[in-house]
């Protein structure tokens, strides 16, 4: 008897410290942001303190120009990003999959620009586009070109946080694509060659296609990363010049630091949450009708054999 | 086995852009490097080339509090990176330590006791990913602050990177743990192991691929953190990733100090990607490629 109730709470004993600890300091931070986000708080009050306001912060917030520049430079940056390191990294990775030696070391320099911290990357890049003696603007200077400046100018501001964000992640498309590559069954692409189809024939017509689940993930989760990057872009601009780069999780963290509005920045947080949760929905929607039509297709092709 | 395999033969060009991809990887970790190597003298030199006194003296000005020996150029010693140093390090083991336990014990009732599917398990690390670090902010500090009063405490912060983490360590674990034969363990029980037993004797030494791949990757989030640890720590508890923020002004940036701080924060994860990339990758790939 002893040993059945035992055995019948393992379970929870298991999962209770887990529970307990994501409930608390993640579950409920979320809940009290929401409840936040209707308040007019600021940071040295207790929260029963704040005046309950209601929509007040969200509906300024619409009207606020700058937070709608915000919003729209944090799109165009996750877009702008996403693409670029998709179209590189799996470019990159149909290009290396070979069977060349040294494939694990490149691998492993590939991915230290993930593991180090984004502020230290941040600090390299801000470095690196010093306008003096960062190495871009002595070597333009060398060969005779004008400098350029990166990080005082708001499109090249913006260029240059772009930059940095695909030297930081493209590895991470790279080795999730070159992994999919090397799983993909060896007998479509012999099939393929047996065929006479041409290297870009097998990129468009066999690899991409049956790599596209695992790409449609990774993109997904770059995606969402994209919507985290934050330090980098608070080492090289901090948000300026102007807005040009001042990307929502950047706004957020200013607004509660620096304008003392906590209330507003919560409704802030709830609009991104918003956002990345259609964001993720739609491409899970999206994942799971392709799965759908996939399946169907495999069912009508084994019917018609 | 490595030598008895061949390779094929490429093409120069191949191998002229292998290289070029390599140097563009590592080049600026490098620059960041030889930059701390030098005085501010090299470094405001128009001149830039490789031709310089290596010196450690920017690292000698950060770490002053540990050196055993006068350094003497450093006149006043700034205490706050070594302090920052031993906080990070603390917070980054010990919220490891307690993500991977707590972690490994929930990923293991999950398959084992199928609590829920897979499939939910999947969705809600997915949905737990997407919330951004910036969205906890405001909640955290408020909570920290006025709740639990709990805010510029290292526990404090450990708190919340457990919490952030935790999610995708038990993703990770869970698809190792169902990789084990249920037999062995059932052989366990036969011999009469209880369930503790079983999960610490059985379970755990056969998923430490696992284990390691999650603790890199948990660790990596603790070390690296800065905009939580921003808001919650005070000066006794502050970690690395924010002493160096603060120490960037506007105008005149100590470069080449700046730089040893920013190396000696990355030295951790490079090490580690060094000695472990099999496992980071594995990491990295298991959830988007097996699903």
């Amino acid at each position: 008897m002893q040993t059945a109730n035992v055995n019948r709470l393992t379970p929870y004993m298991f999962m209770a410290p887990a529970v307990i600890v994501m409930a608390v300091a993640l579950l409920y931070p979320i809940g009290y942001m929401i409840y936040a986000s209707f308040l007019d708080w600021n940071p040295s009050q207790r929260i029963g303190e704040a005046e309950f306001v209601g929509l007040r912060n969200y509906i300024n917030l619409l009207g606020d120009a700058s937070f709608r520049e915000s919003f729209w430079v944090t799109l165009k940056f996750a877009a702008v990003v996403v693409t670029l390191e998709m179209c590189l990294g799996v470019g990159l990775a149909l290009l290396l999959d070979r069977n060349i030696r040294g494939m694990s070391l490149l691998r492993t320099l590939f991915i230290l620009p993930m593991m180090i911290a984004p502020i230290v990357v941040g600090l390299m890049w801000r470095y690196m586009y010093h306008p003096t003696v960062g190495i871009f603007n002595q070597t333009l200077k060398g060969l005779g070109f004008e400098p350029i400046p990166w990080l005082s100018d708001g499109d090249w501001a913006f260029a240059s946080v772009v930059i940095a964000d695909v030297w930081q992640w493209t590895p991470f498309i790279f080795i999730l694509s070159l992994a999919a590559l090397q799983s993909l069954p060896r007998s479509a692409m012999e099939a393929a060659r047996i065929d006479g189809a041409t290297g870009w024939q097998q990129i468009i017509y066999i690899k991409l296609p049956l790599m596209m689940p695992v790409l449609i993930v990774t993109a997904l989760l770059r995606l969402i990363d994209a919507f985290k990057v934050l330090e980098v872009i608070l080492v090289l601009t901090n948000g300026g010049p102007g807005l040009s780069t001042e990307i929502l999780s950047l706004r957020i963290s200013r607004t509660a630091s620096e304008f003392r509005e906590l209330g507003e920045a919560a409704a802030m947080s709830n609009y991104l949450l918003i956002l990345l949760l259609i964001l993720t929905f739609g491409m899970f929607l999206y994942n799971k009708a392709i799965e759908a039509r996939a399946a169907r297709l495999r069912r009508a092709a084994q019917e018609e054999t | 086995m490595m030598s008895a395999q061949s390779y094929d033969k490429q093409n120069p060009a191949f191998y002229a852009l292998l290289v070029a991809l390599v140097v563009m990887a590592v080049g600026p970790i490098f620059m960041m490097l030889t930059t701390s190597l030098k005085l501010n003298v090299d470094i405001m030199s128009d001149s830039s080339s490789l031709l310089f006194m290596p010196t450690i003296r920017n690292y000698e000005t950060a770490l002053c509090d540990f050196l055993w020996y006068e350094a003497a150029h450093v006149d006043y010693c700034d205490k706050t990176f070594g302090r920052a140093l031993v906080n990070s390090l603390i917070i980054s083991l010990v919220s490891t330590v307690i993500t991977l336990v707590i972690g490994c014990m929930a990923a293991y009732a999950l398959v084992r006791f199928r609590f829920m599917g897979r499939d939910t398990v999947s969705l809600s690390t997915l949905a737990m990913r997407m919330v951004p670090p910036a969205v906890l902010l405001v909640p955290v500090f408020g909570i920290w602050t006025f709740q639990f009063q709990i805010d510029g405490t290292r526990a404090g912060i450990i708190l919340v990177y457990v919490a952030m983490n935790l999610p995708f360590v038990i993703w990770i674990l869970q698809s190792f743990i169902i990789q084990v034969p249920i037999q062995l363990e059932e052989a366990a029980r036969m011999d009469g192991a209880g369930p503790f037993q079983v999960f610490f004797l059985v379970v755990l030494p056969l998923i430490k691929p696992g284990l390691a791949a999650a603790a890199i990757f948990t660790f990596r989030v603790a070390w690296n953190e800065f905009l939580l640890a921003n808001a919650l720590a005070d000066r006794n508890s502050r970690t690395v990733p924010v002493t160096i923020v603060n120490s960037m002004t506007e105008f005149d940036i100590d470069w080449g100090v700046i730089m040893a701080t920013g190396m000696l924060l990355a030295i951790p994860p490079i090490i580690f990607t060094f000695v472990a990339s099999r496992q980071i990758i594995t990491g990295m790939t298991a959830g988007a490629v097996k699903g």
